[in-house]
Order: structure tokens, then sequence, then C-alpha cells
């Protein structure tokens, strides 16, 4: 076993990824992801890999898009306002199929914000954030050990299906120090990439890294394609926690990363009361757990709870996983505001109508 | 190959090479792409010395969305947006992409070059070998700006192109080496 180590969050990041094999890591400045770049400052010329501050985030997707074409290991990082910058490159590659692993530590917007922990890059980092029709995976991690396996499975993802998979954490996540693991790992079968634009290496033809496809037809079957991709990820990469669902309850919390583990002690606060709530904790934010929601929604008696540090932007997506079939209720706190247990309990009392 | 966003080939370029440090890289770039949305991509390529070449193809128009002005359409220059000629009190002077990018310490060699002519082209040919010799040598950044003709968005014929290159672009965008460090040579 390896062992325990106490880092911040946004070093543990850049530590994962050099575990995983991270080749190269193109970043720019920006509070509160700033240590993971100034991390692999230090760290990736150690290790004999390449660190490179570019001009913008702009500019830093890019050499992830020329990186990732290459065949290495990519990552870059961000928060809000660099990931919206990032969202052009990230469609190229999304569109062209390269693996890379992007990280949002997501601070309050919209325009500049705050640099205060929120959710509010939810809709960007699941329904697009850049143009097209494409799909990010998205991790939610709610530890820095947790950052630590999602940041490496995340390549390993990245990889299986050529597709950039996002790994988002609030500045909470980024900011907070705790004890650490990097544990063995069993070598993942990946498929090799033969499609990489290396060099000839003995094929007949050069691949070409594009997303341009100026005939329809071509354009739709390309899309048809990732759309077959994407359905395939929805059956394999599916992640989430279900905590306190054993028993029949009287509300289903559904909160992810950081606010998931407040949530977790408003749990323990209600039950000394003698309600019993339940939690849906995403792990995968896209492909959503919908299959979670069918296996608690006959235990509950009131429904379910969105509790979000965003304007009801994962409730979207609560209301489709439940389909109507029961209530669907909100609490969210926003700009950088973050949630106490008893302010959550108080609003599900208010729900489940106090203390039986 | 890669094909790269609009004006960003430079970085994605420094990505490849950053990757794959044996591999021999350069971009391909118009003005509107590279003098304009480009801008930073290929300031920032130069001075960071990055070993890759880049060839900069100036016609003074926007080609490829059907003759708009570009970064480098002369003053007076009529375009599909600039209907009555290039007005420098509203959109300003054109960029001088060599001169510009050879003041910067990371660009090793920067010449600008035409293909008007057959001598010209031999120049142009030499130029650009040279261009890829400094990145072989692992020496920095190297660019070749190419003045050429579009005759289609010009409304000109291939010989009235020719013949307002050399009596429009050169006079404003002089030929010849801006810079090139392996010799000390700055202009």
């Amino acid at each position: 076993m390896a062992d325990k180590v106490l880092m911040k969050g946004n070093e543990a990041i850049g530590e994962a990824a050099i575990h995983a094999g991270c080749q190269c890591f193109f970043g720019y400045p920006i509070t509160p992801q700033t240590e993971v770049a100034a991390y692999m400052s230090r760290r990736m010329p150690k290790v004999g890999r390449v660190f490179l501050q570019a001009e913008s985030e702009v500019a830093a997707i890019n050499m992830v898009y020329g990186a990732a074409g290459a065949g290495v290991r990519v990552m870059t990082s961000s928060s809000s306002p660099g990931i919206s910058l990032k969202a052009e490159g990230i469609s190229y590659i999304a569109g062209a199929e390269l693996p890379c692993v992007i990280i949002n530590i997501v601070r309050g917007g919209p325009g500049l914000g705050g640099i205060q922990p929120a959710q509010s890059d939810y809709f960007q980092a699941t329904k697009g954030g850049g143009h097209g029709d494409y799909r990010l995976v998205v991790f939610a991690p709610a530890s820095v050990q947790e950052m630590v396996d999602l940041v490496q499975d995340a390549f390993d993802v990245a990889d299986k299906y050529r597709n950039p998979v996002m790994v988002m954490g609030d500045g909470m996540l980024g900011q907070m120090m705790e004890p650490v693991e990097f544990k063995e790992r069993p070598k993942k079968e990946l498929p090799e990439k033969t499609w990489a634009a290396n060099g000839l290496k003995g094929r007949e033809k050069h691949n070409v890294i594009n997303s341009l496809f100026l005939k329809p037809e071509e354009l739709e079957a390309h899309n048809n394609k990732l759309q077959e991709k994407y359905r395939e990820i929805e059956k394999n990469e599916v992640r989430y926690e279900l905590y306190n669902c054993d028993e029949e309850m009287d509300l289903v919390i559904v909160s992810y990363g950081t606010l998931s583990r407040i949530c977790k002690n408003a749990i323990k606060m209600l039950k000394k009361e003698g309600i019993n709530v339940g939690l849906i904790r995403p792990i995968t934010l896209w492909p959503y757990p919908v299959e979670a929601f069918d296996k608690v929604i006959d235990k509950t008696k009131n429904g379910f709870i969105s509790v979000e540090m965003s304007c009801g932007q994962m409730l979207e997506d609560v209301q489709l996983a439940v389909n109507g079939r029961k209530p669907v209720h909100f609490y969210g706190r926003s700009g950088g505001m973050v949630p106490t247990p008893a302010e959550i309990a108080n609003k599900i009392k208010g729900i489940v109508g106090g203390a039986k | 190959m890669y094909e790269a966003a609009h004006g960003r080939a430079p970085a994605v370029a420094t990505g490849i090479k950053r990757a794959v440090p044996d591999s021999v890289v350069f971009t391909y770039q118009g003005d509107g792409d590279l003098a304009a949305i480009g801008t930073a991509e290929i300031v920032h390529a130069a001075a960071r010395g990055e070993r890759i070449t880049t060839i900069f193809v100036n016609n003074a128009i926007y080609g490829m969305t059907g003759g708009q002005m570009a970064p480098t359409t002369l003053p007076g220059q009529v375009t599909e947006t600039s209907p009555y000629g290039r007005d420098v009190k509203t959109a300003g002077y054109p960029i001088r992409v060599s001169e510009m990018i050879s003041t910067l310490d990371g660009a090793v060699y920067v010449e600008r070059v035409s293909v008007d002519s057959v001598p010209n082209i031999i120049k142009a040919k030499k130029a650009i070998k040279k261009a890829f010799e400094i990145q072989l040598q692992g020496l920095g950044f190297s660019l070749v700006e190419v003045l050429s003709i579009c005759p289609t968005n010009w409304g000109l014929s291939p010989n009235e192109s020719v013949k307002w290159l050399r009596d429009n672009m050169i006079p404003y965008y002089p030929l010849g080496v801006k810079k090139d460090a392996t010799t000390g040579e700055v202009k």
C-alpha cells in the first residue's frame, strides 16, 4: 500500500496526472486553479515532461489539440471564465475525436463573477459549452482522494473513447488539503493510437487531424458516429454513489462534489430528529446517473431535492430522470455562497413537514 | 496533417512540436488568420522561439470568405467590407508582420518574398528552404512572408494582379531578409 500524503486539491490534480502518464501540460493562470499550473511547472521538468505556460486559455487548449493529435497524454486546467475561452478548442477536440483531460475548478459566474466556490458551470460542462453536437465525459469528485483517482481514470476514459474528459471541482476542492494515496493501479487495456498524426511510422498515408466535413452527408455520418460513441459511454461509464438509501426515505437529496459532503452532514442532523433522507451523488455529471433514480424512486415519500451551488442547473437533469413520477424540489445558493448543513436541513424540514 | 481553428495554428504547432520534438512542424497561414484573429498566437510562438516554421501568405485580402478587408489590406484598397477603399482614419493601418516579428528575440529568421516573377519565386524557394534548415538545426522560430495574388477577390486578371502586386504591395511591404540571427543580420 502506498503512503498517505497531505496535499492541496490543485496540487493533487497535478501529481495524479503525472501518475497517469500525462506527457504535456499547457496552462494559464486563473484563480482558483493556478496551483495546478504552478505544481506542474515544478514537477514536469523534473520527470522529463513538458510544462508550458501559454499566452492565453485559447492558445493552451489549441496546444492540447496539437499534442493530443500527436498521440500523447495531455492535460490543461482552468476555471470558469477560462473554460469559456477554451470552449472553441474543446469543440474542435471533440469533433476531431482527440483524447485529453480538462480540469475546471469552478468559481462563481456569470462574467468575471467571483473567485469563491460554485457549481455554476454545470450547463457549460454537461450540455455543450462549445458549438455543435458533442459531449464531454464529466467527472465530479467530492474529495481530494477521489480527485486523484478520477483524474487518473479520466486519462483512461479519454483514450478508450477518443473523447475529451472534464474533471470538475469547485474552488473549495482545489484549495483544501486532505490526505491522499496514490494507489497502484492495474494497467488498462487501451486501444493503440493508430490515428495519431506523429509521422508516417511505416504507414502509407499521413494521418489527418481535423473536424471539417464540408459535405452535409459526411458531417451527418460523422455526427452519427459520435452519437453511437456517446450511447456506448452512457452504457459503460455512469458512476454514482447512493448514501443512506436502503430504508424508506422521507426525501432524497441529489447533490454532487464537495456540496454532497455538506448534504451528508445535513442527513445526519435530520436522522437525529427522526427524518430519514437519502442521497444520490452523481460522480459522472455526463453521462447522468438516471439509473440511480430508478433504484430509489419507490422508497421516497416526498420525492427528490436538487441541492446545488448554482441556480437550478442540475435540477433539469433531476426532473428528466424523475420524469414526473415524484415531486422534485430545489435548494441552491450561488455566487460563492456555500450552504451549511443546518440550512439544508431546514429546507428539507419545510418539505417533509418537520419532525415525526 | 492538422486542420487548426482559424488563427490557432501556431498554438497547435507548439503542442505538436513539444509533444514530438523530433518532428518537423510548419504552419501555413493567410493574412486574416495570422495577422488578425491569430495575432497573439503568432507573436507568442515567435517570442518563445518555438522550433517551428511559419509560411505566411499575404494577399492583402480575406480570400476564403470571399474578399473582405484584411489587416494587410492597403490604404485605399477596395474590398467587400471597405467598399469606398480602406480609410485609415476609421479602419487603421496595415500590419507589416515580418518587421513586427523580427523585433522578437525568439525569431531567428524572418524574410519577406514575393511570387510575382520567376526570379522572385526562386528567391522564395531559397528562403523557405533556409527557414526549414533553421528549424532542423533547432535554432528557433522562422517565418517566411509570401506576397501573393488573389485575382478572384481583387477583381483583376492574373496578369493585372501580378502588376498590382508589384505596383502596390511591394512598395508597402518591402522584400528581403528582415532578420537572420544566424548571421546577426537585422534590418
